[in-house]
């Protein structure tokens, strides 16, 4: 599904990914741990196609096509979403307006007419039950006056209403209390499955409780520095960060 | 890799072309260019005008000598030579117009590029028409169905000449002939506009609707409208603007005067998409308008506008609140790009007890425009408990582009109550690559941002216009983010 060559990319002449390399396979979950500052949330934004970010070596290869020959809305169209740190708010723009427009985009793409109200509205229904997204929230302007947990939830539910083939969790878990982690999981597990990959950023093990990863990764200065199974988080959260930065094994 | 960088895109702004930059090809009868009292002899005897009626534009024009353009807008433009315009300037008809077939095909063409058929019109929207070219009005539509209603809706001239009672009652109540030079200019000169009147208890069935298009060279325009909403009448009014792609700087000094009487509501929307220049800064319209409502008692007026034309525009619809518990509103979008100016507000005076007015205005800047709201909320001695609020928003668009808000209060009622706020933003990266990254491409997103920027004033306005008002901002700001 996505495979990463040797990537380096910089922001204002600071190299900050310093070839990485990663393969998800279709239908895995991944996740990237590490310390602030190691990348994580440069490589959710290179893979996204943030236009300040500059890749200056590598190569990404999505589902058979050029990733980084793709401006950001194409990546999107082709089945790339990105879950934000820090959703961003739309004064004005409701919702579902947002979204019609987001499904439209993407269906232009795949040369299909717009969507119907009738279909649009059914599809709503269903995908907001997914992360227990009330009318109101989906009624009002894109994320505006959103707490943070309604902001991830929203998140979740537009990956949802998009169906992505790879979603980029970046820090979801960030700001959410117990609940709203446990709502946010549900959603995400609920669209596991063999054709759909996902890429959970996260600094923290908690998260993983509820998204159970086949694969952890450990990012450290732009380098995948440590692989292996689901228990890797544990043993992260144990020993901390520091015990990586220790050669590895 | 990324999506289109900022250069891309301000060159991409650049390139968008005026959709209405067309001439018609049509005879038009057309006065010399100058300005003095023959000049004005010849328009009001081509329009056949009562004796009084000659006496009041010899007046206007004496004022208007001794005026001086004024200086204080926050505009800067070559002040036109009045002598250089010709004054008049008709599309010649043959015959009087018996009905919509009779009208010049190639006026009919005009009509219909600018999406604005009148079949269509009567078929679909039942929204009536009146359409004025080079200060002449050329047809109206629906009259008849209207008159059965006793609501007058005509032209000007020609209301001059079937009611000119009620144009001599009410013309230049509002905006007086001294009122300020370019409405004195207009007194002088104007030679079409119109004329509505709803009679007492009436509310409109329809939307009202006036086009005006500028055509020939050299010409300015100058119409004159008076709407009078008779007690407890109710109508909605709705006015758009275009004009050929001209090098050349046009002016448009336009009057316009509404009275609400006792419980009445007149609601006067504008579209106005004048041709604004080119992306160098060269042609396009001067809109210099005066609009100006007189509010009885308990009645409201409502102005609601979208700007996104006009090289230079200085213009503030503005409401007397006279009678008690009238009610003034004014929502408004002005969006400038390239090198467009905008100087442009409202005026509340507040005389009578318990009036309220409202001000909602979202200024949009792109390119190396600027754009400025004005306002004054003035609260005279006797308006007991008179309440403004008001919202002036300016979005930026790129670094090289201005926007001033110059808002004046003056109370002079310690029971009133004045709430003024003011934010500006400019418009974000984030917001935009959170929509590319939704799979919503760079225009779509910049539409929706500036849509939903503005949606406070667009509500306001009537279905069929909204829409309209909509794509003209998108047009208009196609790729100008930078």
């Amino acid at each position: 599904m996505l495979t990463i060559k040797n990537l380096h990319a910089q922001v204002e002449d600071t190299p900050i990914l310093n070839g990485l390399n990663l393969e998800i396979g279709p239908g895995e979950v991944h996740a990237i741990m590490g310390p602030n500052g190691s990348g994580k949330s440069t490589l959710a934004s290179v893979l996204a196609g943030r236009e300040d970010y500059e890749v200056t070596q590598g190569s990404v290869d999505f589902d058979g096509t050029d990733l980084l020959d793709m401006d950001a809305s194409e990546r999107a169209r082709d089945g790339l979403f990105l879950a934000f740190q820090y959703p961003v708010e739309i004064p004005g723009v409701s919702n579902l307006n947002f979204m019609k427009a987001a499904i439209n985009g993407k269906r232009e793409h795949q040369g299909l007419e717009p969507i119907s109200a009738k279909d649009f509205l059914a599809l709503v229904k269903e995908k907001s039950a997914l992360v227990e997204l009330a009318g109101r929230l989906r009624d009002r302007s894109v994320n505006e006056g959103f707490s943070g947990g309604e902001k991830k939830r929203n998140e979740i539910f537009q990956m949802a209403m998009l169906e992505p083939k790879l979603a980029i969790l970046d820090e979801t878990d960030s700001g959410l209390d117990i609940d709203a982690l446990r709502i946010v999981s549900q959603g995400v597990n609920a669209m596991r499955d063999a054709g759909r990959s996902f890429l959970v950023i996260t600094h923290y093990q908690r998260l993983l409780d509820h998204i159970v990863p086949d694969f952890v990764h450990v990012l450290s200065e732009g380098q995948i520095v440590k692989s292996g199974p689901k228990e890797l988080a544990l043993e992260l959260e144990e020993k901390g960060y520091d015990w990586i930065k220790e050669p590895a094994v | 890799m990324a999506y289109d960088g900022e250069d891309k895109i301000l060159e991409e702004v650049t390139g968008k072309a005026y959709e209405f930059g067309f001439t018609t090809d049509i005879d038009s009868d057309k006065a010399p260019a100058g300005l003095n009292e023959d000049i004005i002899r010849l328009i009001s005897a081509k329009k056949n005008e009562p004796d009084w009626l000659l006496e009041w534009r010899l007046n206007a024009f004496k004022v208007w000598t001794d005026m001086v353009e004024p200086e204080w807008p926050h505009l800067q433009y070559e002040k036109p030579d009045f002598q250089a315009i010709s004054y008049y300037a008709a599309p010649k008809q043959k015959k009087e117009l018996a009905s919509m077939d009779d009208v010049d095909p190639e006026l009919r063409k005009t009509m219909d590029k600018l999406g604005i058929s009148l079949e269509e019109q009567k078929r679909l929207s039942g929204v009536a028409v009146d359409f004025v070219m080079d200060s002449v009005s050329v047809a109206t539509s629906f009259k008849d169905k209207l008159a059965e209603l006793g609501i007058i809706f005509c032209s000007m001239s020609e209301a001059v000449q079937e009611h000119p009672e009620l144009v001599r009652k009410h013309l230049g109540t509002v905006v007086p002939v001294r009122d300020n030079f370019y409405a004195a200019l207009n007194s002088a000169v104007f030679t079409d506009g119109s004329f509505c009147y709803i009679p007492k208890g009436v509310k409109c069935p329809m939307e009202l609707s006036t086009y005006f298009r500028i055509n020939e060279s050299g010409t300015g325009q100058f119409e004159r409208t008076l709407v009078v909403a008779d007690e407890s009448s109710y109508v909605s009014y709705l006015e758009g603007c275009t004009a050929p792609q001209r090098d050349e700087n046009q002016l448009h000094a336009a009057v316009v005067e509404l009275v609400a009487l006792d419980g009445a509501e007149i609601k006067y929307s504008t579209v106005q998409n004048w041709y604004p220049g080119d992306e160098e800064g060269k042609g396009g319209v001067f809109n210099f308008v005066t609009k100006r409502g007189i509010c009885h008692t308990r009645s409201k007026i409502s102005w609601t506008q979208v700007e996104t034309g006009s090289a230079v525009t200085w213009k503030y619809p503005s409401c007397i609140l006279k009678g008690d518990d009238s009610v003034g509103e004014f929502y408004s979008v002005a969006v400038t790009n390239n090198f467009q100016q905008a100087d442009t507000g409202t005026k509340m005076v507040h005389l009578g007890k318990r009036t309220r007015s409202t001000i909602i205005s979202k200024g949009i800047s792109a390119g190396k425009s600027q754009n400025s709201y004005r306002g004054l909320v003035q609260i005279m001695p006797n308006a007991d408990k008179a309440r403004n609020f008001s919202q002036c928003d300016s979005l930026l668009m790129t670094d090289q582009c201005g926007a001033h808000t110059f808002p004046y209060i003056e109370t002079k009622n310690p029971t009133a109550q004045v709430e003024h706020e003011a934010t500006t933003s400019k418009i974000g990266e984030d917001q935009i690559f959170y929509c590319l990254q939704r799979g919503i491409d760079e225009e779509q997103a910049i539409s929706l941002i500036v849509n939903g920027y503005a949606k406070e004033v667009l509500n306001k306005l009537p279905m069929e216009f909204a829409v309209e008002a909509q794509k003209l901002l998108a047009i208009s700001l196609e790729g100008s983010v930078g």
